[in-house]
């Protein structure tokens, strides 16, 4: 492979304007597969959740979900869509061994929804990404290359198929070109997918797991000099799976992009596949024009119509606007506009607004998250939803912090020991002994220790000097291994100096 | 009169009377199978691709036991059938006329099946076709040529020859056909015997392997319009497996053949198709044709000349939108899940193996309208072709809509012409389209048709047939005129029309 020449992003953005585009695939949560009655459950054992349908078999045909059909419009009406009165299915023609009838059924050039968009917020600063289409389609089954060194067909021994897959449904949303997002473009492009899928979680029409491939996003990316108005050559970053790979893969392909502009190179038009390990892209097969899909109206299908009455009566089941709601939070919960900034970055919002719902105050909610639990899932290189601690947990250890049980330092080694997965908080605080002294004798030796190891600072504080108490605390706090209750020792070294 | 010699109707009448049970009735048409089918010696007919004897007897035994027990009967309870093997029979070979399927043995019933069983007919065995009901003369077939009951030099029609033969050579009174073109009409005039296709969504299409999803249909074959009716209404009506299938109750069918069969047609407007007249017409074709409406008018009806203007793009439209269709249908024959696989040496690909299995396992015939229709739906080409033919379509459905505003039915020869001889046009294909000038159009359009026989020609003694159509459900119309013509062709023949060599006692001659 030839070496390439990555441009540093900020270089490549001085001398480039990126233009994005996004294409998100949902699988659908419906309880059968998109044209037949299969069950749709991951992971059951190959091939048994198959039927002469999504086999492909001689003579089967295929009905239209109609929940599946429900999902698609609540979808691309939360995306601010029309919604088609009238739409077919085509059929998408290809020949792979996972694809039961060597074509997919999906739709082509009249989507269910289309012309929406979605106002996304980065640092403060709204981008409104528009939204060419939403359409519904099926899923493919699954191959796995056996032998060969990696994993792939090239080199295998043999290959099998799995049709569980094949014809779950999916809706796939495209957006339009993403102009004008600058040195933000890895940003928007990962607030776009994260609120997306807030989105999805909230109209609860899919399992919505990254991890699982329930949401799956293609990366398009092109580079054009800054202040072009033309487009330039895309790339097609396949099957990005989690939110921080978004970000990764668009700021890599600036700068691949950036380096072959740079050398007076051209852009090849195709399919690359993304690294977790690497944050990098490989090239994958080219998307020649020679691609020839001939697409037409699946004859099968009876166009899918649906009802201005139906599609308003699911209006009316559509979950509060996300710009709607997080005002509205933002004015319950009275977090300054720099709060709510970080707490939006970090993706903190439902995470907070659930522990809040658990009984835990909105300020207590968004220290543990936005500060604590957001490090370390930095550190882990994860979302903070899969930091490993639920709202409840949270909810939980705020809570006996508030019965005086633990506190905040304690706190935290109670969340280590949530992340290990070590039981419940009380569990935790039980196995590591890490409950609060309050008891006296302890404390009250303790206290004693200390004045007598300071006894300059035992005066600046019966000279009136309130702040030199910390000394004496740190000491207390040493002593006890941090498990002193901070209030009573206060009141006692207070008591101590007759004050 | 032997028992195969009777019609589907008198067959049940006499089930029913209890002169005789299923599984002797069973047992006769399985004798006259045998007797006459005998592929392997190149002399008998090869209508049948499978014969199920015991399954059709074992279903024989169960519907003399329902009977015996007094249980609720379907008036069809015991009358054995004939089905084509383009429909899937759960645990009997389906083929559709191919080798790429040679040995494929459907794990599930379609729904046409599912309600043959679920009424008690004993399924004779599957009928021979050309090879994904592509053809009009039944030699595509990979399973080799049907002969035409009537003259074994000749070919019985296509693609339903089986069903056609089956039916014309008292194998069988009642036979399922499929009708993408003609294959179910125009076999019916090559053989003497009664087809119709009805209007396009009644009856499922759930386990039909496809050859044009937006034309195909199920239909009857069978020797007369009443047993047609019953039928259809036994396999008509709403499935929630199709899609495509309209909620509409397929009822009166037979009380439509009935009321025909009195003869009377006072105040029935029949139109003759304007287009589907001149040169192309053999003068034996014509003479019967016009005989017939003659007697339609004795009858009372009222017989017009109307012109559809835009039958005349039928043909070209059809060629685009079928092979368009069919070739993404028969993408999934690729050997990876079923039917032949073919495994080139060294280490072959996956599409080395779908490209070695497509190319032993499809004809001739197959790869052609595969191609075409590959051709036809490309970048850059589908405007120009799928999409003009879409067009002439919605044209051709505009001129049966004014057409039927001043006409019930419309009428014309089935086909051009009388059977020709086994090889004649085999090399031909443009000459096997042709074939289907008269037949197309109602396919295009969704609206039923039935072919029935008109007699035999004066030159060469072969049957001949005339077509009549209508407006989209309104298939009781056909059944009205088509008995009413019937009983008076009947009647003047002085006894039913059949195939000499196998109408017995004499009484087949027309």
């Amino acid at each position: 492979m030839a070496t390439e020449t990555i441009v540093p992003f900020d270089k490549a953005l001085a001398a480039y304007d990126p233009a994005m585009g996004l294409e998100v695939h949902v699988e659908l949560n419906t309880n059968s597969k998109m044209f037949c009655g299969c069950p749709t459950v991951f992971g059951g054992e190959p091939n048994t959740q198959v039927c002469p349908t999504c086999l492909g078999l001689p003579g089967a045909m295929p009905v239209v979900n109609a929940k599946a059909v429900e999902s698609a419009i609540r979808i691309g009406l939360a995306l601010n869509c029309e919604i088609a009165e009238w739409c077919r299915f085509a059929r998408k023609n290809y020949f792979y061994p996972d694809m039961p009838k060597n074509f997919q059924t999906s739709q082509y050039d009249e989507p269910i929804a289309f012309e929406g968009y979605m106002d996304v917020e980065v640092e403060g600063e709204t981008f409104r990404v528009d939204i060419e289409r939403a359409h519904m389609e099926e899923d493919t089954g699954k191959s796995t290359h056996v032998g060969g060194a990696t994993g792939r067909i090239q080199g295998a021994d043999y290959s099998l198929v799995d049709y569980n897959r094949a014809g779950i449904p999916l809706i796939e949303i495209v957006t339009k070109p993403i102009l004008g997002a600058g040195e933000k473009a890895p940003l928007v492009a990962k607030a776009y997918v994260a609120q997306l899928r807030d989105l999805i979680v909230a109209l609860g029409v899919s399992d919505a797991r990254m991890d699982q491939g329930s949401i799956r996003a293609d990366v398009n990316l092109s580079l054009a000099p800054k202040g072009s108005d033309v487009l330039g050559t895309r790339s097609e970053t396949k099957n990005v799976n989690s939110l921080r790979s978004v970000e990764r893969a668009v700021r890599f392909e600036i700068g691949r992009h950036a380096g072959i502009l740079n050398e007076g190179g051209k852009v090849v038009q195709e399919t690359r596949h993304f690294h977790e390990d690497t944050g990098e892209t490989t090239s994958g097969r080219e998307k020649s024009d020679a691609e020839d899909y001939r697409y037409f109206p699946e004859p099968d299908l009876v166009p899918v119509a649906p009802s201005r009455e139906w599609v308003e009566e699911l209006r009316g089941t559509l979950p509060e606007n996300p710009t709607a709601k997080k005002t509205r939070l933002q004015a319950e919960y009275g977090f300054t506009d720099l709060e709510m900034r970080d707490v939006w970055a970090a993706g903190a919002l439902p995470l907070i607004e659930a522990t809040v719902v658990a009984g835990t105050t909105p300020q207590a909610a968004r220290k543990w998250w936005v500060a604590d639990l957001l490090r370390r899932a930095n550190d882990a290189g994860v979302e903070l939803a899969e930091v490993g601690v639920t709202p409840a947990q949270v909810a939980a250890v705020q809570a006996l912090v508030d019965a005086k049980t633990i506190n905040d330092k304690l706190a935290r080694q109670v969340f280590d020991g949530l992340i290990a997965g070590e039981g419940t908080p009380e569990e935790i605080i039980e196995k590591r002994g890490l409950a609060l002294v309050s008891d006296d004798g302890p404390l009250i030796a303790a206290i004693d220790d200390a004045l007598a190891a300071q006894p300059d600072i035992a005066d600046k504080i019966r000279g009136g000097n309130m702040g030199a108490i910390g000394a004496i605390m740190g000491a207390v706090m040493k002593a006890t291994r941090g498990q002193a209750d901070a209030g009573r020792a206060r009141e006692l070294i207070l008591e101590k100096l007759g004050l | 009169m032997s028992l195969i010699h009777l019609s589907a109707a008198e067959q049940a009448a006499a089930l029913a009377a209890g002169e005789v049970t299923s599984v002797e009735l069973t047992q006769a048409h399985l004798d006259q199978i045998a007797a006459t089918n005998r592929p392997e010696n190149g002399v008998g007919l090869n209508s049948f691709l499978h014969v199920d004897a015991e399954g059709a007897l074992a279903q024989a035994a169960a519907s003399d036991a329902r009977r015996a027990a007094g249980a609720p009967l379907h008036e069809l309870d015991g009358v054995p059938i004939a089905i084509k093997d383009v429909l899937a029979t759960e645990g009997l070979p389906t083929t559709a006329g191919s080798k790429i399927l040679e040995g494929w043995i459907p794990p599930y019933d379609g729904t046409v099946t599912a309600k043959i069983k679920a009424a008690g007919l004993p399924i004779l065995g599957k009928t021979n076709m050309d090879e994904f009901a592509m053809g009009s003369a039944n030699e595509n077939s990979a399973y080799g040529p049907v002969k035409n009951p009537w003259d074994h030099t000749r070919i019985p029609g296509g693609s339903g020859g089986g069903s056609a033969a089956a039916v014309s050579s008292f194998q069988a009174a009642l036979a399922i056909g499929s009708d993408t073109g003609g294959s179910i009409r125009q076999p019916g005039a090559m053989t003497g015997t009664v087809g119709v296709k009805p209007t396009y969504g009644s009856v499922s299409r759930y386990g039909v392997i496809a050859l044009a999803n937006s034309l195909d249909q199920l239909g009857p074959v069978t020797r007369t319009v009443l047993d047609s009716a019953l039928l259809h209404e036994l396999i008509g009506g709403h499935d929630p497996m199709d899609s495509t299938s309209v909620a509409t109750a397929v009822t009166g069918l037979a009380d439509a053949a009935r009321q025909g069969a009195a003869g009377d047609l006072a105040g029935v407007r029949v139109g003759i198709v304007k287009e589907l007249q001149g040169d192309a017409w053999s003068a034996p074709v014509v003479e019967r044709f016009e005989e017939s409406i003659e007697i339609l008018k004795g009858l009372g009806a009222e017989v017009v000349e109307v012109s559809l203007p835009s039958f005349v793009h039928a043909m070209a439209a059809y060629y685009l939108i079928l092979p368009a269709e069919c070739s993404s249908n028969l993408a999934k024959f690729d050997a990876m899940r079923y039917g032949l696989r073919v495994t080139p040496d060294g280490d072959p690909s996956a599409e080395d193996v779908m490209r070695a299995s497509r190319d032993a396992g499809f004809g001739n015939e197959v790869k052609r309208r595969i191609l075409i229709g590959t051709y036809a739906l490309s970048s850059g080409y589908y405007d120009a072709y799928y999409g003009q033919a879409q067009k002439i379509r919605t044209l051709i459905i505009e001129d049966f809509t004014k057409a039927f505003e001043q006409v019930d039915v419309l009428v014309s020869p089935t086909a051009p012409t009388t059977a020709w001889a086994l090889g004649e046009k085999a090399d031909d294909p443009l000459a096997n389209y042709l074939q289907d000038l008269a037949t197309i159009p109602a396919n295009l359009a969704g609206v039923p048709g039935i072919s029935i026989p008109s007699g035999v020609s004066s030159v060469d003694g072969l049957p001949t047939g005339i077509q009549f159509l209508a407006p989209v459900l309104e298939d009781a119309r056909l059944y009205r005129v088509g008995a009413a013509l019937e009983a008076a062709l009947t009647k003047q023949w002085g006894a039913p029309i059949a195939a000499p060599a196998y109408a017995g006692n004499g009484n087949g001659e027309a």
